[in-house]
Parts: C-alpha cells; sequence; structure tokens
C-alpha cells in the first residue's frame, strides 16, 4: 500500500501538465482537474485509513535508503491534514469551474488557472507527506509560487499592489527558512527529520534554541501569526473569491502543519511554549479586533483567519495530548469553515454587486438560500453549539484548565473572548448585508434569463457580470457541499477528536515516526 | 568543521545590503535585496558542510571528499532564486506599465480605515446607518416595503 504515498503529489503534477497541454479547451481541462482532484480525496481517505490502523506509512523517494534520500511519511496527522485539504480544494475547483474564471475575460482569465492550481495542490501535499526538512522547503516553494500566480491573476492594479507585498514578505520567509537549513546541516549533518530527532538531541542546548527559533520565525510568517501577520489582510481580498478562499483554507495551515511537526518532532520539551502561548493570545486578540473594525466582508474574514490561528497555536504551545489533539480538531475545523465562509463571500460579491458592508443589505430577503450558506458557518466559526467550532474551542478550553498554570487561563479567557468577538464581527456583518433594508442601489430580485446564461459548466461565463446576476448552480452546490462538510464535522467529531487524539499522542511520543523511518534503529 | 571565516563575513555583508535594500519603496531595489539574501543564504548553505576534492569514488579518497548535498541544495535554491526573481521583475515591470512607476503603495482599505477612526466613525456601522435614517425625511417611504428596517 506505500505505493499510495506520492501519488497526492504526483496525480496534480500530472494533471498540471495535462491541463498545460490541453490550453484553449476549457471542457478538458476542467474534466482532467476534477478527476485528478477527486482523485486525490481518495487516495488521502484510504492514506487515512491505512496510517490509523497499521501506523505511519513510509515511502524512499527512487528506492534510495532513508538518510540517502527523500522520505515520505504519511502519518496519522499528514494523511488527516491530506484528505480535509483535498476535499476543500476539490470544493473550490466546482466553484470556480461555476464562476467560469477559467474562461477568458478581463477580471481573471487565462487557461493558466488550472495546472496552476494543480501545481497549488501538489505543493500542499507535498508539504504535509514530506519526510526532509529541504523537501518541506520544496514543497513550501511549489505551493507559493503557485500563489504569486494565482493572486495577481489578471494582473490588475489592485492584485499587482497586494501581489507585491505579498511575494516580498512570502521571499524573504523563504529566505529564512533556508537559512535555517543550512543551519541545521550545518550543525547535524543531515535533515532527514526522523534522523535529526536523535542528531537535535545531542545538540547543545543554546543551539537548538537557535535553530528552533529560526524555524518558527520562518513559519510564524507563513501561518500569519500576529507580529508578522500584517501581510495577509492587505494580500488575501484583493484576490478572485474562489483563490482567496483556497488560500484562506490552505497555506497558513500548511504553516501551522509545519510548526506543530517541528516543535513535537524535532524540538519537544516546550523551551518555546511560553512563547507560542504568549503570540497565541496576541494573535487571537489583536486579529479578531482588527477584523471588528474592518468594513469589507472579505477583509473582515481574513482578518478572522489570522485570529483564530491563535487557537491552534495556544494547543500547540500547551504541548499536552490534549492540547495538540484540539489544535489539530481545530485546524481541520478551520480549513473547512474558513474556506466556506470565503466562497460565500463571493458569492456575496456576485449577489451583491460588492462586499463592502455599506453597500449591502436586505440579502436574507432578496436570496434566503445565500443567507443560509453564510449563517451556518458564520455560526460555526464564532463556536456556537453544537458546531464543530464550540467542539474545538471546547477542547481547547479544557486543555487549558487542565494544564492550570496562569499563562494557560490567560489563554483560555482570551480564547472565549475571541470567540465573543467574533460572534459580534459576524452578527454585524449579518445585520448590515443581510437583515436591514436592501441598500437603493442593489439590485432587486433575481433575473432569470441571467440565470439561465450563467448556470451549468458548459457554456462559456463572464466573472465580471454585472451586479445581481443570479448565483450559477455549480456555486452554490459546491458552497453548500462545504457548509455540509463543516456540519459532518460535528456529526463525526467524536471519530475525529479520536483520530487526533492518537495522532498527537504519537507526535508527542516520536518514536512511531521515527520507527517508522528507520525500523532497524536510526543511523 | 569550521567554517571560512571569509565565508562567513561575506554572508553577514550580503544579508545587512539585502535587507537594507529590502526595506526601500522601489521593486526594483526590493529586487536586488532579494537576490542578495538569497545568494546569502547559498552560501550559507555552501559553508555548512565539508570542503575537499570532487565526491567521486575513485578519483578523491573518502577522507577527503567535499560533502555534496549542501551543493546539491544551493543548485535546487539558485533555481528557486532564478525563478522569483524572473516573476519580480514581471510585478515591477506590469506595476511601472500602470502606474509609471514601481513603488510599493500603501494599503488604500487600511489609510481609509484609518481616517474613520479619526474622525472617530466605527466602519459601515449601524450608528452612521441610523443617523442618515433619523436625518431623511420621516414621511419618505421606506426603500422596500416590508422589508425590517435597519436591525438596530
Amino acid at each position: 500500500m506505500t505505493w499510495l504515498v506520492p501519488l497526492p503529489v504526483v496525480m496534480p503534477l500530472i494533471g498540471a501538465a495535462l491541463t498545460l497541454l490541453l490550453v484553449g479547451r476549457p471542457r478538458a481541462q476542467r474534466w482532467v482537474s476534477i478527476t485528478v482532484l477527486t482523485a486525490t480525496v481518495a487516495v488521502a481517505a484510504l492514506l487515512l485509513v491505512r496510517s490509523s490502523l497499521g501506523g505511519p506509512l513510509v515511502v524512499e523517494v527512487g528506492g534510495w535508503a532513508a538518510p540517502m534520500g527523500i522520505v515520505l511519511v504519511a502519518d496519522q496527522l499528514a494523511a488527516l491534514m491530506l484528505v480535509v485539504s483535498a476535499a476543500v480544494t476539490l470544493c473550490v475547483l466546482v466553484y470556480s469551474i461555476g464562476q467560469g474564471m477559467a474562461d477568458g475575460n478581463e477580471e481573471t482569465p487565462l487557461s493558466v488557472y488550472h495546472p496552476t492550481y494543480l501545481v497549488l495542490t501538489a505543493g500542499v501535499c507535498n508539504a504535509f507527506l514530506s519526510g526532509d526538512l529541504f523537501n518541506l522547503y520544496v514543497g513550501f516553494e511549489i505551493l507559493l509560487v503557485a500563489s504569486y500566480v494565482l493572486l495577481t491573476l489578471g494582473s490588475t492594479e489592485t492584485r499587482i499592489r497586494a501581489g507585491t507585498t505579498y511575494v516580498v514578505v512570502s521571499l524573504l520567509s523563504s529566505v529564512l527558512f533556508l537559512v535555517a537549513i543550512g543551519l541545521v546541516y550545518a550543525s547535524t549533518g543531515t535533515l532527514n527529520l526522523a534522523q535529526l530527532v536523535d542528531r537535535l538531541d545531542a545538540l547543545p542546548d543554546d543551539l537548538r534554541l537557535v535553530l528552533q527559533g529560526m524555524l518558527l520565525l520562518a513559519f510564524g510568517i507563513k501561518a500569519a501569526v500576529f507580529p508578522l501577520s500584517a501581510w495577509l489582510p492587505d494580500s488575501y481580498p484583493t484576490a478572485p473569491a474562489p483563490v482567496t478562499a483556497v488560500f484562506a483554507g490552505l497555506l497558513t495551515k500548511v504553516g501551522v502543519y509545519a510548526i506543530i511537526r517541528t516543535e513535537t518532532l524535532l524540538f519537544p520539551g516546550g523551551r518555546t511554549a511560553d512563547l507560542l502561548l504568549v503570540v497565541a493570545a496576541l494573535t487571537m486578540v489583536v486579529g479578531i479586533l482588527g477584523a471588528v473594525a474592518q468594513s469589507d466582508i472579505k477583509r473582515l474574514l481574513s482578518f478572522t483567519l489570522v485570529s483564530h490561528i491563535g487557537y491552534m497555536l495556544f494547543g500547540v504551545g500547551l504541548t499536552t495530548t490534549l492540547g495538540l489533539s484540539a489544535a489539530i480538531f481545530y485546524v481541520v475545523h478551520h480549513i473547512t469553515i474558513q474556506t466556506t465562509l470565503f466562497l460565500a463571500a463571493g458569492l456575496i460579491e456576485r449577489r451583491g454587486g460588492s462586499t463592502a458592508l455599506d453597500r449591502l443589505g436586505g440579502l436574507a430577503r432578496l436570496s434566503p438560500l445565500l443567507a443560509v450558506l453564510f449563517f451556518v458557518p458564520a455560526l460555526n466559526l464564532a463556536g456556537i453549539p453544537p458546531f464543530s467550532g464550540f467542539l474545538g474551542k471546547l477542547g481547547l478550553v479544557q486543555a487549558g484548565v487542565a494544564d492550570g498554570g496562569v499563562l494557560a487561563w490567560g489563554l483560555v479567557a482570551g480564547g472565549l473572548l475571541t470567540s465573543l468577538l467574533t460572534l459580534y464581527a459576524i452578527a454585524r456583518v449579518w445585520n448590515l448585508a443581510f437583515w436591514r433594508a436592501p441598500h437603493p442601489e442593489m439590485p432587486e430580485a433575481d433575473d432569470p434569463a441571467r440565470a439561465a446564461r450563467t448556470d451549468g459548466a458548459e457554456q462559456p461565463h463572464e466573472d465580471s457580470e454585472p451586479a445581481g446576476a443570479a448565483l450559477p448552480r455549480l456555486m452554490i452546490g459546491s458552497t453548500a457541499a462545504l457548509v455540509a462538510l463543516g456540519l459532518a464535522l460535528t456529526v463525526v467529531a467524536g471519530p475525529l477528536f479520536d483520530i487526533s487524539t492518537d495522532a498527537a499522542d504519537h507526535l508527542l511520543r516520536r518514536a512511531p515516526y521515527v520507527e517508522a523511518v528507520f525500523p532497524d534503529g536510526a543511523p | 568543521m569550521n567554517p571560512n571565516l571569509i565565508y562567513v563575513l561575506v554572508v553577514g555583508v550580503l544579508f545587512a545590503a539585502g535587507i537594507t535594500l529590502l526595506l526601500e519603496r522601489s521593486l526594483t531595489r526590493v529586487l536586488m535585496g532579494v537576490i542578495l539574501l538569497g545568494n546569502g543564504a547559498n552560501l550559507l548553505l555552501l559553508t555548512g558542510g565539508r570542503a575537499g576534492g570532487p565526491p567521486i569514488v575513485g578519483t578523491t579518497d573518502e577522507a577527503d571528499m567535499a560533502d555534496p548535498l549542501p551543493q546539491a541544495m544551493v543548485l535546487t535554491a539558485i533555481v528557486i532564486t532564478l525563478g522569483m526573481t524572473a516573476f519580480l521583475l514581471a510585478l515591477a515591470y506590469r506595476s511601472w506599465h500602470l502606474n509609471g512607476h514601481d513603488e510599493v503603495q500603501d494599503d488604500v482599505e487600511d489609510r481609509r480605515i484609518m481616517e474613520l477612526a479619526d474622525r472617530d466613525e466605527g466602519p459601515g456601522t449601524a450608528d452612521a446607518d441610523t443617523v442618515r435614517e433619523l436625518a431623511a425625511d420621516p414621511t419618505e417611504p421606506m426603500p422596500v416595503t416590508g422589508a425590517r428596517g435597519s436591525a438596530t
């Protein structure tokens, strides 16, 4: 079964090549992309089942034995991340096909969309599966380069401005990561994660702290942790809705995943635990205060994204099985919900002609379905029972209380405050965009003629539809699918928590990972 | 092994110069900064391995071989830096094409929200909305009959 492991990286790359060859034939491109991503979801699900039953699956790439060659490792954490991210990318792809952004028009043109999107998926999967620090860097670069292209699609003025900030900040974090890799290699002579476990333990404490700090800084920028998060709300909202959605769902979480992996596997013992807890609190509170101040839905959601990264760091900083398990659960929940909300924001923009709160109104009456699609994930994000957001936060609060330290209690308070403020921010969107009287400039009713023209994937679409276009069925359908996935997280929360607890336990014990890579003991 | 001091100094100078340039507004200078930073990081990677003869069995004794791995990593990193340089150049060119300059602009929305804060107004708040409605003629009918008024 180990032959399954490289597939989530290889299939999207082959798909990218195919779609690149099929430029100019959008229909064939769509089928290739959908097939590839569906297959990726299936493979990821199989990997999750296998790694839960039989321990981590390891592949030595090219047949080169472990410390010399590169390994891909699918343990439970990696497989769980793969399943969620593959499912989310598939839904967003369907959404973007519905939006017709793959077809040529002024704003979001380019048959290059499909190949880039698939390369992005491959990069994300590679980062999750990598068992080698340099390969992790390569995975990051693949997904970042693809994201640069997606963010500046159409190269309009705002996107170029936002893209510049994003590219420069990402480049800086990549250089930091590269320097950290150079230092790790210089001091240990290896970059294989499993081999690093022993070799890093043997290093002097201060040197380890420097390496840990460098890696944390690099990943902190990618994950948008508070003092390093200012780039995110500036750059994300300008991209096309599906692109923002997939970035919000996946890119920062890859950073969080890298933090979880390195903090548990390479640098156990929690020497930076206090630091993580402090920045977690700051990220939560500062992020959500930023969200409260926004008057544009997309920017508001970008700030909640930053804010909720803090919850995940909270769990990691506790360094207990319960905390880590809740953090993993929260990552899964947040990938799904944040993506759904951005997709819903895209629908709002399409229906209302804008995402600025002072230009919207009355959407609940004009488009009840859209109201439901926004309302459910919004409450989920704020952590209203019985949704998964509530369960994730409950797990974190329990872990914080169990820890009992001053910082942990502070974090519990900060988490609850953030949850409340999230509810406030979301309620403001609801009140202004959905509940009050429709804005005079808003289009009145759905135009059936336009609806007939825009639904289905077959006809060519225009993204720059005049405001008030009826919503294409595919866009509604894919958003609804993600809302349903978010609800399903509540239903399967029990088994999911079992998996995440198991994953957290393995992460903290470290031995299962090392034994999977080196069955005969680390060289 | 002890890294060569000159190497380390060069890396330091490259990083310092790169970061200084990175703080500039002009995208072309930022690009220069990125290139310098990239080169600095590559040199740093290179100092991480043992120096020596070509790592080919039969040509060099195993004890005298250079460590080939950092060189392989540097090659990868150079390729990535090359691609990024091309992309940044394209961005700078496009920015110049659109605006006539390549300066990185402030975020417009940020500035707007700061102005709102200066005037002590909330962002698109219900308050501002209510005020507007109160100021309007009360006999004027609501824009849409049967809809709720302002939620607050």
